[in-house]
Parts: structure tokens; C-alpha cells; sequence
């Protein structure tokens, strides 16, 4: 499944994947929470944060490589957004203090992520007494999710093999051909899992 | 369009995110009330399906590519309390499995993408659909209500990042602007699009929402209305200060921007200095309507070209309404 790069880590044993993940979701929130609260002269917070979030990583046993590989996929968008901020009095010293903590920011979501399984996140949501519907959309969503990118993977690659074309015109309305018919699937999927989900005494 | 995290300050985070939450507990009241227990499991495979969607690159030129937002594309498929409950669980996802968008900025992003696109993409989309029966009619008001839809988040969005003192307005708006009059027009053309394939192969999927029963009423309208209205007032109509740049240049290093900054709400229509030469504003001005009205010029043709005379006549009638 080439879509395990999302919480690939997420689901190891350590230390820190022991934790309780309402532990684990309080510190991130709390660390980033300042880190948006500091102006530019809480700077020693940045450096004292990152050698935590670097010892977080250790202990939870997270490859470096594949913190960076993420860092770099989100880097770009950051850095975008951050040089719209040069352009202001003071802009350089706005675009560098940007560009840390939206840095740090991410670091630490990678880390908290890659540490809770996405079913201990829901469970907090139910505890918070969030309304059923959205709690159950989110479960079913993380459940089927693997389930239809594996699926439009198929479709594309059963297209590739059969389509040799260099023409970006087809190529567009191959691409949305393959979501239509993605979508009809879907609803038909949707119809024998709730057929299913009945046939289990769900309510 | 995703904030990252560090970009908002509190005060903008902490409005952003009650807004949304009073948006998405009004979707979840209307879903709950209005969709059926058997059309339940399909909004978190829509969700599923949404994001699978969002993963497929579009080839653009010269080696880059684009993706799908897929809220009016859920809105017409879903119906908008449906779309905006599925729209809130993909970016929920984005953001704590794959850190695409940030978890204080989620309520920024929250309203930007599964609140105002949805639902106002939604309203232009069910207006125009009804102005205009007919296949082609569903490609129209599809293709116009996907851009539309880019076009309102954006705007959102450089509000949000100016009123953090992220970046100027003067300089966000107009670049997040000009950059998607042609993001929104690939997000249109995906769109229809994909409607257009489902419409070949399941067109009475797209007679009714998929989920039945929410459709919306009178009064929730009105509510939607209201809370977009506030999310506009408080992140856009700020900056749509009568104030020329330079004042609130010099007002800012007299540490005075905060009092000049609080606008009317209701721009006076063509204040004088607009007329004196502030290019800035008309120029956006201009490529917003000029805009429209392409807009409306491809999607008229996409529908032409999607849509075969002799099936839209076929299923004039029949399978749509």
C-alpha cells in the first residue's frame, strides 16, 4: 500500500507511543501555543523546543529521514506564505520569525502524528462529546481511505498501461473520468457497507 | 490554500475557530436531522473519496501540476450540510495524519475550504442549476460555483493572514487573487469534468444529492447567510479600509493603525480616491469582473462541449427534476 506514508510510524512500540495520547496531544498544544504567543525575543523558546522535539524523535524512534522527507514536502508552502510577509516595514525579521515557528509548528505535528495512532485522537474527540456523526464520518473515513486511494492507484496504472499518450488534453479528461467513476463506486461501496454495518447490529 | 501553523496570531486563530465551530455544529445539527440512517456511512467514504481525489495530479505546463479542493465537486455531489460535515473530516485528516495545514490554524482552514466553499459554492451552484435546467445546466452552474468557490477562499484566506500581521494586504490580497483567477478556473474545469463523467455513466446520481434529504431549508439558509456574512466582516472588511497605503504605513509606526484600521463595514460606493488613480484596488477590480465573465464564457462551452444537444434535451425533464 503506497498510502502508508501517512502515519507510517504511528503504530510503533516506545516509550512515547505509550504515552496517553491526550498527554501527548496536551504538550504539543501547549508548545504551540507559545511558540504563536512569543514575539521574536522569546527566541531562546524556539531552540530550547527544537532540542526537545529532537529528543521526542529519538526516543520515539522516528528515522530522521523521513521527518526531513516530510519537512521538505511542506517547506515550500511555508516559505511561499512566509515571503508574502517581506513585504513590510520590518519584513525580514517577520519572514524569519515566520518561517521558525511555522517550522517548529510542523515539527512538532510530524512528531505528535507519527506517535498516536488515529484512533486514539477519535476516542478524545467522543470523550469531548463531539456530535456521533462526525466522530463515525472521521473513523470511517481513516478506515476506507487506504481502501480507495489503493483503488484509484489501480485505475490510473490499468490506464497508464493501456493509454500512451502525450496529449495533456486527454490526459485531464482521463484523470476525471477515473474520479467519476471512483465516485460511483464509492456510493456503491458505501450501500454494502451500511448493509453490513446492519447485518452487525449497528444503529 | 492550507495555513500552516505559526502564521495566525491568537486573536485570529481563536475567531476563526469559533465561527467554524458554530458552522460545522450547524451542518452536523441539519445533517443529523435530514440525512437518512442508510446514507450515513457513505459521507465518511465520501470524505475517503474526496481525499483519494485530492491525491491525483493534474498536469499543468512546464512540469508542474494541480489538484482538486473537491468542495463545490462535494457540494453537488452531497448536498452543502453533508459536504461541509465531509469537507471538515478531510481537512481534519489533512491536518493531524498528514500535516498538511496546521492544528491552531485548522479553524482558519476549516472556514476557508469546508465552510464558506462549500456552502457559498454551494448556493451559487443550486441557483444557477435552477436558472438553467438540463445537463448542461449542472456543467454551467458547476464550472461558475468552483470558481467561485477558490476565489472566496482565497479572499478569506489573505484576510485571515493580513488581520495576523502575517504579511500586508495591500500585498496578499492581490497576489492570492490574481493567483487564483487561474487556480479556481483548473478547479472549475476538474470539476465539471468529473461531473460531466458521472452524468455519462450514472447521470441520476446527479438528479438528487446523493444523500437524501439534505437539501436545505429556508431558515438554515438564512443562519449560513448570517455566519458567512460575520466570517467576511470580521477576516475581509477590515482591510477594505477607505485608507490609501501609505496612511496606514505611517499610521502603523505611529502605533495609531489599530483606530485607523477599524472600517466601516459598509464601503462608501466609489470614494473619491478611487477615481484619483489608486490603481491597486481597480486593477483587482477589473480582473474580478472580467473574470466573471470568462468564467461564465467556459463554463457555457465546457457545457456545450460535455454535454451532447441531444442528450441534454433527452434528459431535460426526466432524470433532472
Amino acid at each position: 500500500m503506497r498510502i502508508q506514508f501517512i502515519d507510517a510510524y504511528s503504530r510503533l512500540d516506545s516509550p512515547i507511543h505509550r504515552w496517553p495520547a491526550w498527554l501527548k496531544l496536551a504538550v504539543a498544544g501547549a508548545g504551540m501555543g507559545c511558540l504563536i504567543a512569543l514575539p521574536f525575543s522569546g527566541w531562546p523558546f524556539w531552540i530550547v523546543w527544537a532540542s526537545l522535539l529532537i529528543a521526542g524523535f529519538g526516543m520515539a524512534k522516528i528515522p530522521a529521514g523521513f521527518v526531513l522527507r516530510r519537512l521538505i514536502l511542506f517547506e515550500p508552502l511555508v516559505f511561499g506564505v512566509a515571503l508574502l510577509a517581506w513585504f513590510q516595514p520590518h519584513g525580514g525579521w517577520i519572514f524569519l520569525t515566520l518561517m521558525a515557528k511555522s517550522t517548529l509548528c510542523l515539527l512538532t505535528m510530524i512528531w505528535l502524528s507519527n506517535t498516536t495512532p488515529f484512533s486514539h485522537l477519535l476516542r478524545i474527540l467522543q470523550r469531548c462529546r463531539v456530535p456521533t456523526l462526525l466522530v463515525t464520518t472521521l473513523a470511517l473515513m481513516y478506515r476506507y481511505l487506504f481502501v480507495l486511494v489503493d483503488e484509484t492507484d489501480r485505475m490510473r496504472q490499468a490506464r497508464a498501461s493501456r493509454t500512451f499518450r502525450q496529449r495533456k488534453r486527454q490526459d485531464w479528461k482521463s484523470l476525471a473520468a477515473i474520479i467519476g467513476v471512483l465516485f460511483v463506486r464509492t456510493t456503491e461501496r458505501a450501500e454494502r457497507i451500511y448493509a453490513a454495518m446492519c447485518a452487525r447490529g449497528w444503529k | 490554500m492550507h495555513i500552516p501553523d505559526g502564521f495566525l496570531d491568537m486573536k485570529t486563530a481563536a475567531a476563526s475557530a469559533v465561527v467554524s465551530g458554530a458552522g460545522l455544529a450547524l451542518a452536523l445539527r441539519w445533517a443529523q436531522r435530514t440525512v437518512a440512517a442508510n446514507a450515513r456511512p457513505l459521507m465518511g467514504l465520501a470524505a475517503a473519496f474526496i481525499f483519494a481525489a485530492q491525491m491525483l495530479n493534474f498536469p499543468v505546463l512546464g512540469g508542474t501540476s494541480g489538484h482538486l479542493m473537491g468542495a463545490v465537486l462535494a457540494a453537488a455531489l452531497l448536498g452543502p450540510a453533508a459536504a461541509v460535515v465531509v469537507m471538515t473530516a478531510v481537512l481534519m485528516v489533512q491536518c493531524f495524519l498528514f500535516n498538511d495545514g496546521g492544528v491552531l490554524s485548522l479553524g482558519a482552514n476549516l472556514f476557508n475550504m469546508a465552510i464558506a466553499a462549500p456552502v457559498a459554492g454551494g448556493a451559487v451552484y443550486a441557483l444557477l442549476k435552477r436558472a438553467l435546467p438540463g445537463q448542461r445546466g449542472v456543467i454551467l452552474a458547476a464550472f461558475v460555483a468552483a470558481w467561485f468557490s477558490t476565489m472566496l477562499a482565497a479572499t478569506c484566506c489573505a484576510g485571515q493572514l493580513a488581520l495576523s500581521r502575517a504579511a500586508g494586504w495591500n500585498v496578499v490580497f492581490p497576489a492570492m487573487f490574481h493567483v487564483h483567477l487561474f487556480i479556481g478556473l483548473g478547479e472549475a474545469l476538474i470539476t465539471t469534468l468529473i461531473l460531466a463523467a458521472i452524468l455519462r455513466v450514472r447521470p441520476e446520481l446527479l438528479a438528487k444529492a446523493a444523500i437524501p434529504g439534505s437539501g436545505p431549508t429556508m431558515g438554515m439558509f438564512l443562519l449560513w447567510g448570517g455566519l458567512l456574512a460575520l466570517g467576511l466582516a470580521l477576516f475581509v472588511a477590515p482591510h477594505a479600509s477607505p485608507l490609501p497605503d501609505g496612511l496606514e504605513y505611517v499610521a502603523g509606526k505611529l502605533g495609531f493603525e489599530h483606530k485607523a484600521s477599524a472600517a466601516p463595514l459598509l464601503p462608501t460606493p466609489l470614494p473619491d480616491y478611487q477615481l484619483a488613480g489608486k490603481t491597486g484596488n481597480w486593477s483587482t477590480g477589473w480582473a474580478g469582473a472580467i473574470g466573471v465573465l470568462v468564467v461564465f464564457t467556459l463554463g457555457w462551452g465546457m457545457a456545450l462541449v460535455l454535454v451532447p444537444a441531444a442528450r441534454n434535451e433527452a434528459v431535460h425533464g426526466a432524470s433532472l427534476h
